[in-house]
């Protein structure tokens, strides 16, 4: 224990002398939450439409305006031709194309019905149904107006109406599904680099010979090595709830106290891979370039920015030894529905066996001898 | 010389990295507040010697008994009783002289006290008093040396290993440096020493000498001289390292 005591004094000495980590240490994390919050989302909005107009009548003119009036739309103006129009859409100067062919308003008055085309530029599958989706709301809603104009007297109403109530982010708020997300992931990064980068970095300078050549103790290396980063990263997830509840507006609804339990149990995990990274590394390099390897997979697979539920089963199988979906899942639960200990006990359960493996698995790992 | 306990008992020592023989049937002792010589060319097998006695790498055959214990199976018991002292400075450089005292002294087990104690008469014996709250990168090299030193005989082991300590350092700190081996030699801390000057050869008790992972010769300078018929320690390591 008092080794240990050593250990962990001689850490922190050199993590707080060091000036060019120590920042990083703390104003990265600040910096990806602010800067991812904001930019992943998958809202759509300014969808740059230009519209071929071969009908040019009052009603034509009315659907483009209700178009344009759309906080989602940009209206980019009338192509001439179809050539033209297409022209656009290859230089990406335009996301979508409305058709109105001739006589639109003729054949709305007369024959009741009438046609238009929207042609999407793909490239993005989600993004274009999105689109599709918000063109065709704009112009059922137009529909209507048609119905309802044409049919003055008929008193108009649906058989089923809906009453939807959304839960836990009532304004759909895209914000407040990613925060505890990038939470999760800000604290992993700083988690599995650090742990990985420390321990190599005494084999590279080679100072683990000196080490090695004393009486130490396996845990205790290991545990020296985990403490100071499981402390930081956990300082670090603390700074991110203040600025969720500050900047974002994000309170923690479930108990604060659970949340740090949660990441308390998963950062012994996320190091522990980190410190086995680096016990089967020779150069910080090597163990960068594995640690990112990791990362990658493991954030892509978490659920952090698509949802698990619609990836490939064998992925979903896969994300079962994922500790990152665990966390994110657990975290967003805590943080958005304010669910409780029994809610995620199962999820944690699973979460602690990882981390006492992992663990286990990096004392094993570590050998002092050469 | 045999009625002096034996603090280092090889036999029949063998290390081989794959089909690479890095010692070849090693049978020697050393005696205890014995200053013993380890010569040889580089990649003779000296540190790769040095790294077992140590508890640093196991055997591939044969044994060896330092400060009383089997190496192989109680490395951490051998490493309790030694000190070490790489070829390659490996104190902490971002930390400060003080600091790194500490830090050795609290993993080797030693009280606060003893720590303070030991810091104090260290610094006092090394004329660095100075550099007491000194981080290790501003301190130069001769001083390191003798700071890592001192760092491996911090907690009083029987045995203190030492691979190429002047490396690099000036002729007087090396002078000063072979002061402190005496003084502790004479305090009963048996000396195991590797270098490439064949002047401090001459101050050691006895010397070996290696030539592809063997032990080609093993007696007092003074009797190497005789036998090889040449004048200087020089000479001998010449002849037999030549073949």
């Amino acid at each position: 224990m008092k080794t240990l005591l050593y250990i962990l004094q001689k850490e922190f000495i050199q993590i707080f002398r060091d000036r060019t980590m120590l920042p990083i240490i703390f104003i990265i994390p600040v910096m990806q939450l602010l800067i991812l919050s904001y930019t992943a989302t998958f809202e759509i909005k300014n969808v740059d439409l230009i519209a071929l107009d071969n009908d040019r009548t009052s009603t034509s003119r009315e659907l483009i305006n209700k178009f344009s009036g759309s906080p989602f739309y940009h209206f980019n103006g009338y192509a001439d031709d179809f050539e033209s129009a297409q022209q656009l859409i290859k230089s990406g100067k335009a996301d979508q194309l409305l058709v109105i062919e001739p006589y639109f308003e003729r054949k709305l008055i007369v024959d009741k019905s009438a046609e238009i085309q929207i042609i999407t530029d793909a490239i993005n599958g989600s993004a274009a149904s999105m689109m599709v989706a918000y063109a065709q709301s704009i112009i059922g809603d137009f529909n209507k107006n048609i119905i309802i104009e044409q049919n003055p007297s008929q008193q108009l109403g649906m058989p089923i109406e809906i009453g939807s109530l959304f839960w836990y982010n009532p304004e759909l708020d895209y914000i407040t599904y990613m925060v505890p997300g990038i939470l999760v992931l800000l604290v992993t990064v700083i988690g599995m680099f650090l742990g990985s980068m420390n321990l190599v970095k005494e084999k590279e300078i080679g100072t683990i010979e000196q080490i090695n050549v004393t009486p130490i103790k396996k845990y205790q290396f290991i545990a020296g090595k985990l403490i100071p980063f499981w402390f930081i990263a956990n300082v670090d997830l603390a700074i991110g709830l203040l600025l969720a509840y500050f900047v974002f507006n994000i309170p923690v609804m479930g108990s604060v106290v659970l949340l740090f339990t949660v990441a308390s149990v998963y950062l012994v995990g996320i190091l522990s891979i980190g410190l086995v990274i680096s016990t089967l590394t020779n150069t910080m390099q090597q163990a960068m370039f594995i640690s990112w390897f990791f990362l990658v997979i493991f954030i892509l697979m978490s659920g952090l920015f698509t949802p698990i539920e619609s990836m490939p089963n064998w992925a979903q199988i896969i994300n079962h030894a994922n500790p990152v979906s665990y966390f994110i899942k657990m975290n967003r639960m805590i943080m958005l529905k304010g669910s409780g200990f029994m809610d995620i006990k199962e999820d944690l359960i699973i979460l602690g066996v990882f981390a006492i493996a992992l663990f286990s698995f990096s004392i094993m790992r570590y050998r002092k001898t050469v | 010389m045999l009625n002096r306990a034996k603090i280092i008992e090889v036999e029949n020592l063998v290390k081989k990295f794959g089909s690479f023989t890095a010692n070849d049937n090693l049978t020697f002792d050393v005696y205890k507040g014995e200053i013993f010589g380890f010569l040889g060319a580089n990649g003779a097998g000296k540190t790769s010697a040095i790294r077992i006695l140590c508890g640093l790498s196991p055997p591939t055959s044969g044994k060896a008994i330092v400060a009383g214990y089997d190496v192989a199976k109680y490395p951490n018991k051998v490493k309790a009783n030694i000190g070490y002292m790489s070829q390659k400075f490996s104190l902490y450089n971002d930390m400060t002289v003080k600091e790194n005292f500490r830090f050795y002294g609290g993993i080797y087990g030693l009280s606060k006290k003893q720590i303070v104690d030991k810091t104090n008469y260290f610094l006092e014996k090394l004329e660095m008093e100075k550099t007491r709250n000194v981080v290790l990168s501003e301190i130069p090299l001769g001083w390191k040396q003798k700071l890592a030193f001192s760092v491996a005989i911090i907690h009083d082991p029987k045995v203190v290993f030492l691979d190429e300590p002047t490396g690099g350092v000036d002729p007087i700190t090396r002078r000063q440096f072979w002061e402190m081996i005496y003084e502790n030699a004479d305090k009963g801390t048996t000396v195991f020493v590797t270098t490439h000057y064949m002047d401090e050869a001459e101050y050691c008790e006895r010397v070996s000498i290696m030539s592809e992972g063997k032990i080609e010769a093993l007696d007092t300078p003074a009797n190497l001289k005789s036998t090889y018929g040449v004048n200087s320690m020089n000479d001998v390591f010449i002849k037999i390292a030549r073949g």
